[in-house]
């Protein structure tokens, strides 16, 4: 069983949801990123997520959109997403990356899969890429023994979400909102039912992320939910904060995750 | 050469390795809705005679062809025959797709449509349907289209239509698509995104496809009736390649027929300066399909360039990239100086101003006559006029004070 079961197995032994936690790799610099990204799992993030800096982002909204330009304008490549998941494994946090699907097409599938796994990696969120595009993806996931993680959606139906749950490992990513990643001020109480419906499919641990930015709201989805995702608030609060700010913002929701 | 292949993808939106479905799981819903609403309509008689009606009462359907015997004279003595969308109501081929898309929204129970435009065409061909079916429409255009194509802006506000200007990225035609789909992700339930090309997520290229057909069914008969023989090769500017596709599909089947799509070469492909995805491109994935796209090494989209903002599009439909896999259609670039000349050309001697993109394909047909000889037939298709390009072209030709 892969580190990702393990974080979300410690969660649920401590009666809490597991948090995750997600930065663009590249933000607010290289060296940066991987500092943040430190101080949010010493604030108490569980399983981390590296966004790969993608030129045409249609699932984020302003705020990752804006740390993603700056990522990619001081010339963030793949090999470096791949250096920033090799400095946050040596410390044994479960680390995923999050990518569009073209880069990791582009760079090779195969080769993507062996970089990641040899960087320490454990799995990737791809939210552009449908199970009914993924052959070669799932060949080489498996091969290399990396989680693959796909996204079930509030429109979601019943057939749908068992198709991408017969698909997915590691954990399913279920949607809070219908839209781009961002803050919101409040959650639809239809994530509850899209979480029960997953779970219908699925033994896999569900989280749930997009919209979701407050410790409040953090409590609120631990109630039924094994995870929950955060983003878009750690890129504004290293905006306002750097890593003392990633930092206290984690401490925040890791306190909001106890049921 | 498998043909069939090419006029139906297929059950998951493929034209042999293109195409597909590359979508945020939030948009499947509505993806399978417009494909089954789209199947249903088109073998649906009430939904096909309301389309033609409006098609032959509303657009001025069919439109002719025009022998370009001056022009001529500048394409090897070819025979140069223009089917002539730029007499369709609105000014451009984009109405065909439009009109279908709109009937559909209405089926489909939705009250709001979105677009995105670069040239603007789409865009005031969408605000038009929405006027005339009282929809309410959101139009997503980079903002440095709104300042090169300001003609067309004023017209979709007019018609009642709110623009949005993108000012993210490159903030042309690819910005905008993308802005178009953060809206739909989030306004899916009431909203249709009523995209304006053969590009996107299946079942967009397919959809938009066959409300354009109709120029190239219109265009086979109108040869045969007329000129009793089918050209040696139909020429078409291809930006997502909705019009070269409108006009080449009829003839796929007919294997003598040349078919040949101009993309924009912008300054040059060689300078790297272009948007001449399948002449300069790598096979990838942009918004929502695979085909050829701009991109570096790391699949990071490039910027395309050139002077027609409706061709300046770093990708391309996935079917294109099909018919240029199995050598049925060829493609090629033509510069932005290259299509200024063939614009000037056919203005001064047809009295006929076309769109930019237009002018694109006008050149092709100019190298391609002095290939092809005297004797060969070459249909051009004349997708819009340049009534919205008089500025820049002013500007480009230095006729402002
Ligand atoms: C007149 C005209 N021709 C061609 C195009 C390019 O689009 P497509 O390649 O989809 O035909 C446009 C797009 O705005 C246009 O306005």
């Amino acid at each position: 069983m892969s580190s990702i079961h393990d974080a979300f197995a410690r969660a649920k032994s401590e009666n809490r949801a597991a948090l995750i936690g997600y930065l663009p790799a590249g933000y607010p610099s290289r060296d940066g990123a991987i500092e943040c990204i430190k101080a949010m799992v010493e604030g108490g993030v569980d399983i981390v997520e590296i966004g790969l800096p993608y030129s045409d982002p249609v699932m984020d909204g302003p705020t990752i959109q804006a740390a993603v330009e700056i990522s990619l304008n001081a010339g963030t490549k793949i090999v470096d997403v791949i250096e920033t998941v090799r400095a946050i494994a040596a410390d044994g946090t479960p680390t995923l990356v999050m990518s569009y699907w073209n880069p990791i097409e582009r760079f090779g599938v195969e080769k993507f899969a062996t970089e990641l796994a040899n960087a320490g990696g454990v799995g990737v969120i791809t939210p552009d890429l449908t199970p009914e595009e993924a052959g070669a993806w799932n060949a080489a996931t498996d091969a290399h023994g990396v989680d693959r993680v796909f996204l079930v959606a509030l429109s979601s139906t019943n057939e749908r979400i068992a198709t991408v749950a017969s698909e997915t490992t590691g954990f399913i990513y279920a949607g809070a909102v219908m839209g781009v990643t961002g803050a919101r001020s409040s959650i639809s109480g239809a994530i509850q039912d899209l979480v029960a419906r997953t779970r219908q499919a699925s033994e896999l641990p569900v989280a749930v992320g997009l919209g979701v930015s407050t410790p409040e709201q953090a409590h609120e989805i631990a109630q039924y939910a094994d995870g929950v995702i955060v983003g878009s608030a750690f890129v504004s609060a290293i905006e306002k904060g750097g890593a003392q700010g990633a930092r206290e913002l984690a401490e925040k929701l890791a306190a909001g995750v106890k049921r | 050469m498998s043909i069939d292949t090419a006029v139906v993808p297929d059950a998951l939106g493929h034209f042999g390795p293109f195409g597909g479905r590359f979508v945020p799981e939030a948009l499947m819903a509505a993806l399978d809705e417009i494909n089954d609403a789209f199947h249903k309509a088109i073998v649906d008689p009430s939904f096909t005679a309301e389309l033609n009606d409006l098609l032959v009462n509303y657009t001025g359907r069919p439109s002719p062809i025009t022998v370009a015997a001056n022009f001529s004279k500048h394409c090897g003595g070819a025979t140069i025959l223009l089917k002539r969308e730029d007499l369709n109501h609105t000014g451009s081929h984009k109405i065909n797709n439009v009109l279908g898309q709109a009937l559909l929204t209405k089926r489909m129970g939705k009250t709001r449509v979105i677009a995105e435009t670069g040239a603007g065409q789409h865009g005031v061909a969408t605000a038009t349907a929405a006027a005339l079916f009282g929809l309410e429409c959101v139009v997503y255009m980079g903002e440095e289209d709104t300042k090169r194509q300001a003609l067309n802006v004023a017209r979709m506000r007019l018609l009642g239509a709110t623009v949005v200007p993108v000012t993210t990225g490159s903030r042309t035609l690819k910005d905008a698509i993308n802005e178009a789909m953060r809206d739909w992700v989030a306004n899916v339930e009431t909203t249709h995104y009523l995209f304006g090309t053969v590009a996107g997520p299946a079942p967009f290229p397919e959809l938009v496809r066959e409300f354009h057909r109709v120029i190239g069914k219109e265009a086979r008969q109108q040869m045969l009736d007329r000129f009793h023989r089918l050209p040696d090769a139909v020429v078409a500017c291809v930006g997502g390649g909705s019009n070269a596709i409108g006009i080449f599909h009829e003839f796929i089947p007919d294997t003598d027929v040349k078919l040949i799509g101009i993309e924009a070469g912008g300054d040059g492909v060689e300078t790297g300066r272009h948007a001449s995805t399948i002449t300069g491109g790598a096979v990838g994935v942009l918004h929502g399909a695979r085909s050829f796209v701009l991109q570096d090494e790391d699949g990071q989209t490039v910027e395309s360039h050139s002077i027609s903002a409706g061709l300046d599009y770093p990708g391309v439909g996935p079917e294109h990239a099909y018919l240029h896999d199995i050598g049925r259609a060829e493609y090629r670039p033509v510069t932005d100086a290259q299509a200024m000349e063939a614009f000037q050309i056919l203005c001064q001697t047809e009295g006929i101003i076309p769109a930019i993109e237009t002018a694109h394909a006008l050149h092709g047909a100019m190298t391609l006559g002095k290939e092809l000889g005297p004797e060969a037939y070459i249909l051009i298709n004349l997708s819009g006029r340049g009534d919205k390009d008089v500025e820049t072209a002013a500007r480009w030709f230095g006729l402002t004070e």
